[in-house]
């Protein structure tokens, strides 16, 4: 039974966040007055990724790419299943340091200033995240996923600061401007396509699967904030989840890149006046 | 009771022979087998007394305190003249004031202290005596090969190996000492012992840098053994005792907490906590074989020791809070301070401060997961920082640099030493590596006792901790084309012991639910008297052990992948300029530019001269804070 669940969540959870990436692609579009591309574009451009010839420039450095799908994968079988959120996370930043290595493996120009830039924004994200994880373990008194969604009142109330710190900084995860810096999905940019610049073909396809899986984690991430024991909670929160992805995909047609020394500062700041503010207050009335 | 008194006289022996072998040859194979003879009744001492612990007194006590007592007055009389001589008059007065002090203690004031049990071996002081024993007698045969290439290298230095050697074995009998005693005048005495060697040991290449760096980590930890002495002083004369045990025993009432303050802060220099940390920065001039001892098996890990075993009287008292808010201070500045260095040796010793700093704050904290995680937090980092040292020490020889930034080319000269190297890092900060398994209950034991500042500065730290390990990694995994690959050997004496260590940092990793269960449980059980549980649920830990052994699969699973690979090999993207070679690319005006690529060190966010102003600022302050109200408490 659990490896049937861990299949299912392996398969369908990459396509769920294939679709979200292709209806951000048509929202985004109809923003900018386009017509875009159709809903399923993402899964094309990954099949004809997949078909293409992969180049290297050097044998080690899509290496680096699997192990981080794999532990990208992980994690969101981890939140998914209801585990601890907090090993998820962990899981998650072995991913992310996986796929920064890659980038310094090919010792390109362009990737390596991907992959400092995206240590940074690691770095910048990384304590809101733990911050929500613990913020979570002290209002619902578990670290695991199904003991907190299975609370009788939803983590929001006790946590609205944390929440919002969370929403500021999952700009950084799902590679949304103004803190897409380290590789945006618009190959326009001063560093080209940074971490990925060097990657082709097959492990181009293997770095957007990732991105999929990346995208239902922080959506599960926000998920938890609003579901409850109480069945309709669950269809509030998937709401919930739309509306904030939609928020991301608003704030990211109209935002400028900002510069690694704002987005720095901006996401310290955050966490720190949002998170500190949220956590003082709830142990004041513990 | 003769195995334990063989494990600390033994490395005594060994300095002994080896300070007076002239030969190379023989003193290096002396020192080999001295070595492992340690390890061996390291093993042996555990292996007998672990499961129920044991604790007696000599009966020649009165002669060992004497013969004690001879030696402080010799060492005493060493430091003031050596003070003299350099004009280090402040280390000459540490020195003059303690030891009349502790002398006089000695001879008048301390007849009627019966003391029960001078040596104690429970499971914190077994756990103390294995990570002492087996990464100290390792980094002792690193130090062979080492010494060896070290003279090589620098011709400039007179070569004093017997003296280095000797002086290695020395710090382990010490430590020994120290972990193993009970009765406070002994464990003072090691204390001073431990100063002692890491001076000499800093001291040890004789130009400037190196004696003026020795004589701020005399002074420094003097200083701590001054506050030391004034609490044997203190405990003995009011609480007629003499046993550390005894002390614990107390209630947190504010006379018991002056000593407890007042060793707490001889811990705190020890431990090159701020503001007391620039000893430990200083100590890097040495060879590398001594940074590795003082950094992980020695040294430092002495000051941790004193305040787990000082933790049940710190937690939520006055003492406790301002220990837990240096160690704060401490772990956030320097984990900052250390984004800015490029110096490999110079990371890892603000990565050392910062890790004390969070042990530190484990341990103060006081509960029992947080001293949980102090415990781990002690056997993992050991491990990795010895192996780290080491690995930087080799690589230093091999590449002729530790700047960081010339660690890119390390994949082609020595695979085995990046891939060791990468072993000790992921040790230090990756997730199912111990490091971070100890971060993760540290940070489950702050939340569960409401200390919601340190959770914040964890989260933070833990961040910036990311940050230059990570760049570090990836100057690893740099696949730098350079053509002349020059293939050094390196020596066995080097890679025995670090091959064994990155074992170490792997198994330690998987046997974290085994030491729990045997050691650190049982431990706390007795200590706080109410059971005690792991405190990461059984299918976390099982997931953690996965994830570990993904990790180790994984790489070979690609090896046959490789094997049979026909893909094309590209040029790397420079915007169309590449030369070709990958090496240089085609500048303005024709001019064909070599490429260079350098990591980010933020000086303008974290550089060191403003940050370490302030956290020492903050930290004095304090500091001062606890001596008002430990004041304000003896008063009122």
């Amino acid at each position: 039974m659990i490896i049937l669940i861990t299949i299912g969540i392996i398969i369908l959870a990459p396509l769920a966040g294939g679709l979200m990436t292709g209806i951000d692609r048509v929202i985004s579009a109809r923003l900018q007055g386009r017509q875009g591309p159709p809903v399923l574009q993402p899964f094309y451009d990954v099949l004809k990724l997949i078909g293409k010839e992969s180049t290297e420039v050097n044998s080690m450095h899509r290496f680096f790419v699997y192990i981080s799908l794999i532990f990208v994968v992980f994690t969101t079988v981890i939140l998914v299943s209801g585990g601890d959120v907090l090993l998820a996370v962990f899981a998650l930043t072995l991913g992310s340091i996986f796929f920064v290595l890659g980038g310094y493996a090919s010792n390109s120009p362009y990737s390596t200033i991907g992959s400092e830039r995206e240590l940074l924004q690691i770095m910048a994200y990384e304590p809101m995240v733990l911050l929500s994880c613990i913020g979570l373990y002290y209002a619902q008194k578990s670290f695991f996923i199904s003991d907190i969604i299975a609370a009788s009142k939803p983590a929001i109330i006790y946590l609205p600061g944390v929440f919002i710190g969370l929403v500021f900084i999952l700009a950084f995860k799902l590679r949304k401007s103004p803190f897409d810096l380290s590789m945006s999905h618009h190959g326009h940019q001063e560093i080209v396509k940074g971490i990925t610049t060097e990657y082709s073909g097959r492990d181009l396809a293997v770095i957007e699967v990732t991105h999929w899986y990346e995208v239902i984690i922080t959506l599960a991430l926000v998920y938890i904030f609003f579901a409850t024991k109480d069945p309709i909670s669950h269809v509030f929160a998937v709401l919930v989840c739309i509306l904030v992805y939609f928020l991301e995909i608003l704030i990211d047609n109209t935002f400028a890149r900002l510069k690694w020394q704002q987005a720095f500062i901006s996401a310290w700041v955050v966490t720190g006046v949002l998170g500190t503010i949220n956590l003082v207050v709830l142990s004041y009335f513990r | 009771m003769n195995a334990i008194s063989l494990l600390i006289l033994f490395p005594l022996v060994a300095a002994l022979i080896i300070f007076v072998t002239r030969n190379d040859k023989v003193r290096n194979m002396i020192v080999r087998i001295s070595a492992i003879i340690t390890a061996a009744l390291t093993l042996t001492v555990v292996f007998l007394y672990f499961n129920n612990g044991i604790s007696f007194t000599y009966s020649a006590e009165k002669t060992i305190d004497y013969i004690i007592a001879a030696v402080e007055v010799v060492v005493a009389t060493f430091i003031i003249t050596t003070g003299i001589r350099n004009k280090k008059y402040l280390v000459s007065l540490f020195s003059i004031i303690q030891t009349p002090l502790v002398l006089w203690f000695e001879f008048t004031q301390k007849k009627g202290i019966e003391v029960q049990n001078a040596i104690i071996l429970d499971k914190l002081s077994s756990i103390m005596v294995l990570v002492i024993g087996i990464v100290g007698s390792l980094i002792c045969i690193y130090a062979v090969g080492y010494m060896k290439t070290y003279h090589h290298h620098h011709e400039e230095y007179p070569e004093r190996k017997s003296f280095f050697l000797s002086i290695l074995f020395l710090f382990l009998s010490a430590m020994f000492g120290l972990v193993l005693s009970n009765n406070l005048t002994w464990i003072y005495f090691c204390w001073e012992l431990t100063t002692l060697c890491s001076f000499l040991l800093i001291g040890y290449t004789k130009t400037n840098e190196a004696k003026n760096n020795a004589f701020r980590a005399l002074v420094i930890n003097l200083g701590g053994g001054l506050a030391f002495a004034a609490a044997i002083v203190y405990i003995g004369m009011k609480f007629n005792t003499l046993e550390l045990s005894e002390l614990i025993k107390m209630k947190p009432e504010a006379a018991v907490l002056v000593p407890v303050f007042l060793l707490a802060l001889a811990a705190l220099t020890k431990s090159a906590q701020l503001p007391f940390s620039s000893w430990l920065l200083g100590a890097m001039v040495a060879p590398t074989p001594s940074s590795a001892l003082l950094h992980s098996a020695t040294m430092v890990k002495a000051g941790v020791y004193m305040i787990i075993r000082l933790a049940p009287l710190l937690g939520d008292s006055s003492v406790g809070k301002i220990v837990t808010l240096v160690g704060g201070i401490t772990f956030l500045g320097c984990s900052l301070m250390a984004i800015t260095q490029s110096d490999a040796k110079k990371i890892l010793a603000y990565s050392t401060i910062a890790n004390l700093g969070l042990i530190v704050i484990c341990a103060s904290v006081g509960t029992q997961e947080s001293l949980w995680a102090a415990i781990l937090l002690i056997i993992f980092h050991a491990v990795s920082k010895s192996l780290l040292f080491m690995s930087v020490g080799s690589i230093e020889h091999q590449i002729g640099s530790r700047n960081v930034e010339d660690m890119d080319i390390l994949l082609n000269v020595s695979r085995k030493l990046a891939l060791f190297m990468m072993i000790g890092i992921a040790g230090m900060f990756l997730a199912p590596f111990g490091m971070l398994i100890s971060k993760w209950v540290a940070m489950k034991a702050f939340i569960d006792s409401n200390n919601i500042l340190i959770v914040i500065i964890l989260a933070y730290g833990s961040a910036a901790t990311l940050f230059y390990w990570g760049k570090w990694m990836g100057k690893l995994v740099c696949y730098a084309n350079v053509k002349n690959k020059e293939k050094n050997s390196f020596h066995k004496d080097e890679e025995i012991p670090i091959f064994l260590h990155a074992v170490l940092v792997v198994v330690s990793c998987f046997c974290f639910p085994l030491i729990s269960k045997y050691a650190l449980v049982p431990y706390l059980t007795n200590l706080f008297g109410t059971t005690s549980l792991i405190p990461i649920g059984t299918s976390d830990v099982k997931l953690m052990l996965y994830m570990l052994s993904m990790l180790i699969i994984l790489p070979l699973s690609f090896i046959p992948i490789y094997k049979n690979d026909k893909r094309r090999r590209v040029p790397i993207y420079m915007a169309g300029e590449n030369t070709g070679d990958n090496q240089s690319f085609n500048g303005s005006i024709g001019a064909t530019r070599k490429v260079e690529l350098r990591n980010w060190y933020m000086d303008g966010f974290f550089g060191v001269k403003k940050l370490s102003l302030w956290s020492n600022i903050i930290s004095i302050c304090i500091l001062v804070v606890g001596v008002i109200l430990l004041i304000g408490g003896l008063v009122g």
